[in-house]
């Protein structure tokens, strides 16, 4: 294994990641023309930032050694995770961006009126967060591990370094030229070796792979059906919520826009789920020691080095890990800079800018901790756990705010604490490993089957007890969701 | 092991962000209470303290929700069964026991209405179990209005609360006078943006057209195009309906500002752009920029033969756009900055400065107020702070 080309890579993708946070904006925007300053995000860069922001860990390493280890069932995660943008583009997209919120507690506020609700939807934006970052962190120290030789714990503190450093300093300045990288990045990173594994693949005379489940490590679960709905229901559902996400659509410039941007979204996610299947299947063949072995995640990361060898096996493999750091930076970057703004805002007494300093360390260090203590969990799975959380409190949120005129700040509230807070007890029970098998365990493992519909009731039937606390706002807050911009009687008439 | 330890770090979790937060509170506000000093003065703190807790709600107008939010309190400050504050029509808020004396107050206090004097009353409650026997209703007054009732209840007569009832009518009755002051400022406020939309139009207007119209000879293409700019400009200008636009639309009216302020000053002027695409659908409130630009091309140009440069930027800072005007024109005296800022600075300088200044702290608080550097022959560089989201600003 050649070190030497791996620590490049990977330096590379730092420092470009950082030339282009702090320097993309003067290249590209500084002009006398106001034509070319004042053009707006399209669809397409903002698609492909949104994207970049999204694939994380999970995607990158995560579903490939998943696969691997048990086989086609596992293609529910990417199928999941892009199906989740078609529900966002149908249910939510334009009229959350119509409601000119930046992140989801300026959305509770300016739909509910309340200041109760807004606080709690940031302390659950914080938990999902966390969750979220802290597999991108194992995933980082993992990636090191394997490639170089250091220890476990120097990727996750090196990703969390960078990111602090970055955000704190204000060098995410012009974060949609920085994500809109990181994605074309990842698809070049995985796109490239895979080309050349499927080549290998057909020199060796294309051995049969096989994918049988019963030649895999036993099912990961007892009720292999149920866990799969779960899964289902927490990424279908789970995406619109994701704090990362959601500040994104900000930047498209109507809601119009904004959906046009979800559309591509779905073609560059559903063009880059294609590849990490084919690892898997690959891994099996090549690397078949691995499901026995630690940690399937790596399967992504050894390959090109175990099917094709040599230099040029080694330079993919540099590829490959270059793209797997470009996955955690901006993932991480984009959930910090969400965790730390809400932070501010909301939790931490407000002392503007240098509080936003302060809550950036405090955002990172909480999953920084977690990434050090847990280890030996699959990353798509903990990922999986932030989606459920995600499901069960922000999308009966969401979906019933836009679309349901009698929702009522109690309500909101029921449905945040009893969906969001139990789907977030059943996760931290799950991961202390405290139940470990049987119905129990699938219950707990996968929450969102049962969690969401109880968010949903409790929302329901909490609204309708508490009818008199509609916010008077409502009518006004609801024509703005859903008409478009140029038919608004306040509008600005036609978009420039 | 590796769970348990988890299982810790979750509990950590939120305990670390608790603490920050108590920690916050305490740097951010000195100690409320100390040990300090003997019960009558702990008492008087006390009353102080309860006193203040219901002045918020109130300072929104004597309505439901801020008689709901503020009665409770009152009643704590009184020390009586019940408490009930009243408009001129109705019962707003009813605390404590016994509701159903509800229905009965606005016959108690009719009288009350129309004189403005206190009213001792029996209850004349049916129900011999009901503590509530007697109450006194003192008036709510603003400029010498009677604006409604604050009838506090009590098992027997008690001289002692039917002056403290009075006392209190008459700090709720500041109160009320200090909201119609908010409301009238808020007026003011939008009298203001009124009268600066119309302010634009002399001077600007003349020179433009003058400007123009030395083109319609020599170059009447350009003319055609400038009068465009002119059509559009003013037309945005002038539009009566909504307080806030985006930053995409103030820019673009900022530029045809400035087309047609180079067919004026020509090769004079230069101006540099640097625009982050993420703040462009920024909402804030109707112009806001155009008149720091107006400033800085008028500082830019006076007293100068040479070329005047200004710059301007827009930039993403998280939750915030950050929007920074600079040129490098004559600059400014900083306390004659600081005497506009304040208002004092004459009719004739900086009403576009201050104007601004007062709209952006009335809309996002005092904190998003103008920075302004500047000093004689240095230049001047004004900083807005513009939040991404604001409950009721809405851009289109």
């Amino acid at each position: 294994m050649n070190q030497s080309y791996t620590v490049t890579a990977v330096a590379l993708v730092v420092l470009a990641t950082v030339l282009v946070g702090g320097f993309g904006l003067r290249i590209s925007r500084t002009t006398s023309d106001f034509y070319v300053a004042s053009r707006t995000v399209g669809p397409g860069l903002n698609a492909a930032a949104i994207s970049g922001e999204y694939l994380s860990a999970a995607s990158f390493l995560g579903v490939a050694g998943l696969v691997l280890l048990h086989g086609p069932d596992m293609l529910w995660y990417p199928v999941g995770y892009t199906a989740g943008y078609l529900v966002l583009l149908v249910f939510v997209a334009a009229p959350l961006r119509r409601s000119g919120a930046y992140t989801l507690p300026d959305f509770a506020e300016g739909r509910l009126e309340s200041r109760a609700v807004r606080r709690l939807v940031s302390v659950f934006v914080a938990g999902a967060g966390w969750l979220y970052l802290v597999p991108q962190l194992q995933g980082a120290g993992l990636t090191l591990a394997i490639l170089t030789g250091a220890p476990d714990w120097f990727g996750g503190v090196l990703v969390a370094l960078v990111v602090v450093v970055a955000v704190a300093a204000g060098g995410m300045r012009s974060i949609t030229f920085v994500q809109a990288f990181q994605y074309w990045l990842k698809l070049t990173a995985l796109l490239v070796p895979a080309l050349f594994l499927l080549l290998a693949w057909q020199g060796d005379g294309r051995p049969r792979v096989d994918l049988d489940l019963a030649s895999a490590v036993a099912g990961r679960a007892d009720h292999p059906l149920y866990a799969t709905y779960g899964l289902i229901v927490a990424t279908f559902l789970g995406t619109m919520g994701l704090p990362h996400v959601v500040v994104r659509f900000y930047t498209s410039p109507n809601g119009r826009a904004a959906r046009r941007t979800t559309l591509f979204v779905l073609a560059l996610i559903g063009a880059f789920y294609l590849l990490p299947p084919v690892y898997g299947a690959l891994g099996r063949l090549y690397v078949p020691e691995l499901p026995y072995g630690t940690n399937a995640d790596a399967a992504v990361l050894l390959l090109p080095e175990r099917a094709i060898g040599g230099l040029g096996g080694a330079l993919l493999g540099a590829l490959v890990a270059g793209g797997a750091f470009a996955a955690f930076l901006s993932t991480a970057s984009g959930l910090t800079m969400a965790v730390a703004g809400v932070l501010t805002q909301d939790v931490l007494p407000s002392r503007g800018v240098r509080h936003f300093r302060l809550a950036t360390p405090l955002a990172m260090a909480v999953p920084l901790g977690g990434s050090l203590l847990i280890t030996g969990m699959p990353v798509a799975d903990s990922v999986g756990m932030a989606f459920a959380v995600s499901a069960s409190s922000f999308c009966p949120l969401l979906v019933l705010g836009i679309w349901w005129r009698r929702l009522t700040p109690p309500g909101a509230i029921a449905g945040l604490l009893l969906g969001g807070g139990l789907s977030f007890a059943a996760t931290v029970i799950t991961v202390s490993g405290a139940v470990r098998s049987g119905w129990p365990h699938a219950l707990l493992a996968w929450p969102a089957v049962w969690s969401v519909p109880v968010g949903f009731l409790a929302m329901i039937l909490v609204s309708l007890a508490t009818r008199g606390r509609i916010p008077p706002g409502t009518n006004a807050a609801m024509a703005r969701f859903h008409l478009p911009e140029a038919l608004m009687p306040s509008g600005k008439g036609g978009v420039r | 092991m590796s769970g348990a330890a988890l299982a810790v770090l979750i509990v950590l979790g939120p305990l670390l962000l608790a603490g920050g937060f108590l920690l916050g509170r305490r740097t951010a506000r000195p100690e409320r209470t100390s040990d300090v000093g003997t019960p009558v003065e702990h008492a008087t703190f006390e009353t102080l303290h309860t006193a203040s807790l219901a002045t918020p709600p109130l300072r929104a107008g004597l309505t439901e929700e801020s008689a709901r939010k503020a009665a409770r309190r009152l009643r704590s400050l009184l020390g009586t069964d019940a408490l009930c504050l009243t408009d001129r029509e109705r019962v707003l808020a009813w605390d404590g026991l016994g509701e159903h004396h509800g229905k009965h107050v606005m016959d108690h206090v009719q009288g009350l209405l129309g004189s403005g004097r206190y009213t001792a009353f029996a209850s004349g409650c049916g129900d011999l179990d009901c503590p509530l026997r007697w109450g006194v209703a003192a008036p709510l007054t603003v400029d010498h209005r009677v604006l409604g009732t604050l009838v506090a209840y009590a098992p027997r007569e008690s001289a002692v609360l039917a002056r403290a009832a009075g006392e209190v009518a008459r700090w709720v009755s500041v109160q009320l006078e200090l909201a119609e002051l908010d409301r009238s400022r808020t007026r003011l406020i939008e009298a203001e943006i009124k009268a600066l939309r119309a302010q634009i139009s002399p001077h600007f207007i003349f020179n433009s057209l003058a400007a123009i119209a030395s083109f319609v000879r020599t170059d009447p293409e350009r003319a055609r195009e400038l009068l465009l700019e002119f059509a559009d400009f003013t037309r945005y200008s002038f539009r009566r309906h909504g307080d806030f636009t985006t930053l995409a639309d103030e820019l673009h009216s900022i530029d045809q500002y400035l087309a047609l302020v180079r067919a004026r000053f020509g090769e004079r002027l230069s101006v540099t752009l640097q625009v982050a695409p993420e703040v462009l659908p920024v909402a804030m409130p109707f112009l806001c920029l155009q008149p720091l630009v107006e400033n800085a091309v008028k500082h830019g140009l006076e007293g100068a033969v040479t070329t005047s440069r200004i710059t301007i930027s827009a930039l993403d800072a998280g939750a915030e756009a950050e929007v920074v005007i600079e040129d490098d024109g004559v600059g400014m005296e900083p306390d004659r900055l600081r005497r506009i800022l304040r208002g004092e600075g004459g009719a004739s300088t900086g009403i576009g400065l201050l104007n601004v200044d007062e709209r952006l702290r009335q809309v996002y608080g005092d904190e998003y107020g103008l920075v302004i550097e500047t000093g004689v022959d240095a230049g001047m560089k004004i900083t807005v702070r513009i939040p991404k989201y604001r409950a009721g600003v809405h851009g289109t």
